[in-house]
């Protein structure tokens, strides 16, 4: 690509420009308050505090291990076995994953909570229903990257391992599992650091007594109003948040094993005798644990008083609140269409601008900025949502007050996204391509239209989805920043569940179950543009 | 027509072109032959204008190149694995240089169904060349090249990839089209078969450099050095002596060409040059017997020399531990000033 100093400056000035005012800003702004007056010594020293931090890690251990023991048995039957659906199982199990955390909570609340059909069960918010609805999440981490690694190992050698004379369990032990550890490990990485920050299912599900650090810094913010306290706890988030990716993406690199991976005709096989047996077991749980507490969630959506009904979605539009700050749920409908078209604009334009310089010229120069576009990916929703708070406070000109901050939010967080699924793209297309176009005559513009631009728009399409979709679910940023006369999706159905009585719950059921399908639409479509470009990936 | 003189390509310390010399006539293929890292890649990326020349001129018709872009050069480029745009389905491939030049859409379409027929894929415009057999996309990659009616067309290893039987079918026809269009081509390759088979001259490239030209015949009859011998397979390679017009080999004397000066030398027999011969010098037991399907060699054991090569008919093949006399023909017995002396 030739272009002039002008355009080159754009694609490097934009992108770093934004990033520095809407993230790189509102984090100063957190490292300001936390290190005024010995914050971080008081958060050091506060017992309460401490079991903040102790609670968030124990539980982010062990929604790991209980999501790795949930989801290996069905990574081994999609990577082994052949099976009639497997392609609709395979996207099944990541629908939860990109479900909004509002939605996943509001279905396990319809399951176990009074009325639910687990309510015989006597929950009471606490801390296995939050790690449930982890384990519910995130299983599809394990089920993609453990799955798909497993699935490329030559069975050949563990048919080796079976001729020496090994056991099953033997086999598995000593061959498969290293193996596949590094997949493993990688998996768990995603799973720890996606739980060590979960915000939405911990409010909503864990109660008052068991705050992880997410939640805690949005009590010390919003409802103490102190935010020397908050600061200084969304330091201690960063740090450990960096540090602890820091030490994974080690070890990862350190168990790497260099080895054989079969391509697309795979080592999967048709189960036969006693393993159909065991192959139906695990999909049928599966399929019951991931399906279940969304089934429920439409079912009660639809039945009112014990019966068929579409009362629930009626009462969205009629519905009259006493409370000053209601509106109607339509409208935050609205906001949220409109919020995620605009939130993947900007999205789209910055990640864009970026993916292209840095795929145009590796270097030192566009490492450190691919390294800079990342750091939202290791930062929490909740510590970006409130160095929004604390940045834009007294910004000048209406920022503070605009209603844009929740979509420009909404882009920081996506941004890495687009320049992930942008970069790798125009990085591979094969400069033969271009060579090509050349002999046939083609300049260096028309090469740039013809061979690139075609190639990269998909990539495009993809990003844009995702933006989208996170946008659409955002929900730990925008609790901080949204206006309380412009409300998302997310946000009116944390009122719905906040305000006592059925017909608000009834509501707040209606509302997930629009935001469901809303993020369906999107990551459907997504689908089919990733299926017809790169076939079974 | 194409005069490349003393061309230089430095990548650092490495020249990939060492001052080539190689003039290509009118309606002339030659086929560039050397082993991998050779540099016959990079000659063939500097004609075409994707690599500028440290040294040297490269002309067409008398006119130097140098100031020319690769898209204005008008030569055509079939690349090593086709690199066929996976975005554009087989029309839309080998359309492209059309659109480039013409915008009358229905002229264009005529021609890329008159190139999709030339290369035996006609009725297959709409297909995507992903679901393409590779000797598929090798017919769609030449019709990409050839639709643009290029001055030259230049091949680099494009029969690479695939499987013997589609390189013998796929090489006949490559060369029936060339004659038809009575095309000028650089045809590159490592494999000397598919280069004799090809061409009407064949340059052989080592480090950089062009060690021989010539029609394919006479490169093979006398290949320049020890080095281009055994790249041709011909072996073993012995130590040998001339003197009193006998080339002295481990197998004995053989009448030495009136050509050789005499002295230590190393010595080649060429794959046609040793038979079986009841009244020959050298007496040989057969120590192996290779059966390829229309012939049979043989490998035979005499004195202190290594297993000379002999190629008999499998009718006529002795069977293994028998003892057979043969004779070497002094003209296929190729000799080279010793490189130590």
């Amino acid at each position: 690509m030739r272009v002039g100093r002008a355009a080159r400056f754009t694609q490097i000035a934009i992108p770093v420009g934004f990033l520095a005012v809407f993230f790189g800003w509102p984090l100063v702004a957190i490292f300001g308050h936390s290190l005024r007056a010995g914050a971080l010594v008081d958060v050091a020293t506060d017992p309460f505090l401490r079991r903040v931090a102790w609670f968030t890690l124990w539980q982010a251990v062990l929604s790991t291990v209980l999501t790795l023991v949930a989801g290996l048995p069905a990574a081994y039957v999609v990577a082994r076995f052949r099976f009639p659906g497997r392609r609709l199982f395979r996207a099944f199990v990541t629908v939860p994953f990109v479900l909004p955390t509002v939605v996943v909570a509001t279905a396990f609340l319809a399951l176990l909570g009074p009325g639910g059909p687990l309510s015989f069960l006597h929950w009471r918010p606490g801390v296995a229903p939050m790690l449930v609805a982890h384990v519910f999440f995130n299983v599809a981490v394990v089920v993609r990257t453990v799955g798909g690694f497993w699935a490329n190992l030559d069975p050949r050698r563990e048919e080796a391992a079976r001729m020496l004379g090994a056991s099953w369990w033997r086999t598995f032990r000593h061959v498969t599992l290293p193996l596949l550890a590094p997949s493993i490990l990688a998996a768990a990485s995603i799973v720890f650091l996606f739980t060590f920050t979960s915000f939405g299912v911990a409010l909503l599900l864990a109660g008052p007594a068991h705050a992880t650090l997410e939640v805690e810094i949005y009590r010390q913010a919003i409802d103490v109003a102190d935010l020397r306290t908050a600061a200084a706890l969304a330091l201690v988030q960063i740090v450990a948040v960096l540090a602890v990716a820091l030490v994974l993406a080690r070890a990862q690199e350190r168990r790497a094993v260099a080895q054989r991976l079969v391509g697309a005709a795979d080592g999967s096989r048709r189960p036969v005798g006693r393993e159909k047996l065991v192959v139906g077991g695990i999909l049928g749980c599966t399929t019951l644990f991931l399906g279940g507490p969304l089934a429920v969630l439409v079912w009660r959506s639809l039945h009112s008083g014990g019966h068929w009904s579409v009362g629930s979605y009626r009462a969205l539009g009629t519905s009259a609140s006493t409370s000053t700050l209601f509106v109607s749920p339509w409208a935050a409908v609205r906001n949220s269409v409109e919020f995620a078209a605009i939130a993947t604009a900007i999205a789209l334009v910055v990640g864009g601008l970026a993916s292209v310089a840095i795929a145009a010229r590796p270097g030192r120069a566009t490492r450190t900025m691919d390294a800079f576009l990342m750091l939202p990916l290791g930062t929490s929703a909740v510590t970006v949502g409130f160095g929004f708070l604390i940045a834009f406070e007294h910004a000048p000109s209406g920022l503070a007050t605009s209603p844009l901050l929740v979509p420009i939010a909404h882009a920081v967080v996506a941004i890495p996204f687009v320049v992930r699924s942008v970069v790798p793209v125009l990085r591979s297309i094969d400069t033969r391509l271009r060579d090509a176009a050349t002999m046939l005559g083609a300049g260096p513009r028309r090469v740039w239209r013809e061979v690139d631009l075609p190639i990269v728009a998909r990539a495009f399409v993809v990003a844009a989805g995702f933006c989208a979709a996170v946008s659409l679910g955002e929900f730990g940023a925008t609790l901080f920043i949204a206006r309380p006369d412009w409300p998302t999706v997310p946000i009116a159905i944390q009122r719905f569940l906040a305000r006592p009585g059925q017909i608000n719950f009834d509501q707040a059921l209606a509302m997930s179950v629009i935001l469901m399908v809303l993020t369906a639409v999107v990551v459907l479509a997504i689908e089919r543009v990733r299926v017809r470009e790169l076939g079974e990936l | 027509m194409l005069e490349i003189e003393q061309a230089v390509v430095q990548f650092g310390d490495h020249r990939a072109l060492d001052h080539v010399d190689l003039a290509l006539e009118p309606g002339e293929t030659i086929a560039v032959l050397g082993p991998s890292g050779s540099g016959k890649t990079t000659l063939l990326r500097a004609v075409a204008g994707l690599q500028r020349l440290d040294e040297g001129s490269i002309r067409w018709n008398g006119a130097d190149l140098a100031g020319v872009a690769a898209h204005e050069r008008h030569f055509g480029l079939m690349f090593q694995e086709y690199a066929l745009f996976p975005h554009r389905d087989v029309a839309g491939n080998v359309e492209f240089g059309l659109r480039m030049t013409s915008s009358d859409r229905a002229a264009r379409s005529r021609r890329v169904d008159e190139v999709l027929e030339l290369v035996g894929l006609a009725g297959r415009r709409a297909r995507s060349v992903a679901s393409l057999s590779g000797g598929e996309q090798q017919r769609v990659a030449l019709a990409r090249a050839l639709a643009v009616s290029p001055r030259l067309l230049m091949l680099d290893e494009p029969l690479g990839a695939l499987d013997r039987v589609w390189r013998r079918r796929l090489l006949t026809e490559i060369r029936a089209i060339l004659d038809r269009a009575a095309l000028s081509a650089l045809y590159v390759t490592h494999d000397h078969e598919e280069a004799f088979a090809i061409a009407t001259r064949v340059a052989i490239m080592r480090d950089g450099r062009v060690v021989q030209v010539g029609a394919s015949a006479e490169v093979w009859r006398a290949p320049v050095d020890a080095w281009t011998a055994a790249f041709f397979g011909f072996g073993p390679i012995v130590a040998a002596e001339v003197r009193d017009g006998q080339v002295h080999t481990p197998w004995g004397p053989i009448e030495a060409r009136a050509e050789t000066a005499p002295g230590a030398v190393e010595a080649v027999v060429r794959p046609d040059g040793a038979r079986i011969d009841e009244v020959g010098p050298i007496d040989a037991t057969v120590v192996r017997a290779m059966f390829t399907g229309t012939r049979v060699e043989l490998a035979a054991v005499s004195g202190s020399g290594p297993p000379l090569t002999v190629v008999v008919a499998p009718r006529d093949a002795p069977v293994v531990g028998s003892h057979v006399r043969l004779s070497i023909d002094p003209d296929a017995l190729l000799v080279y000033p010793d490189p130590a002396d």
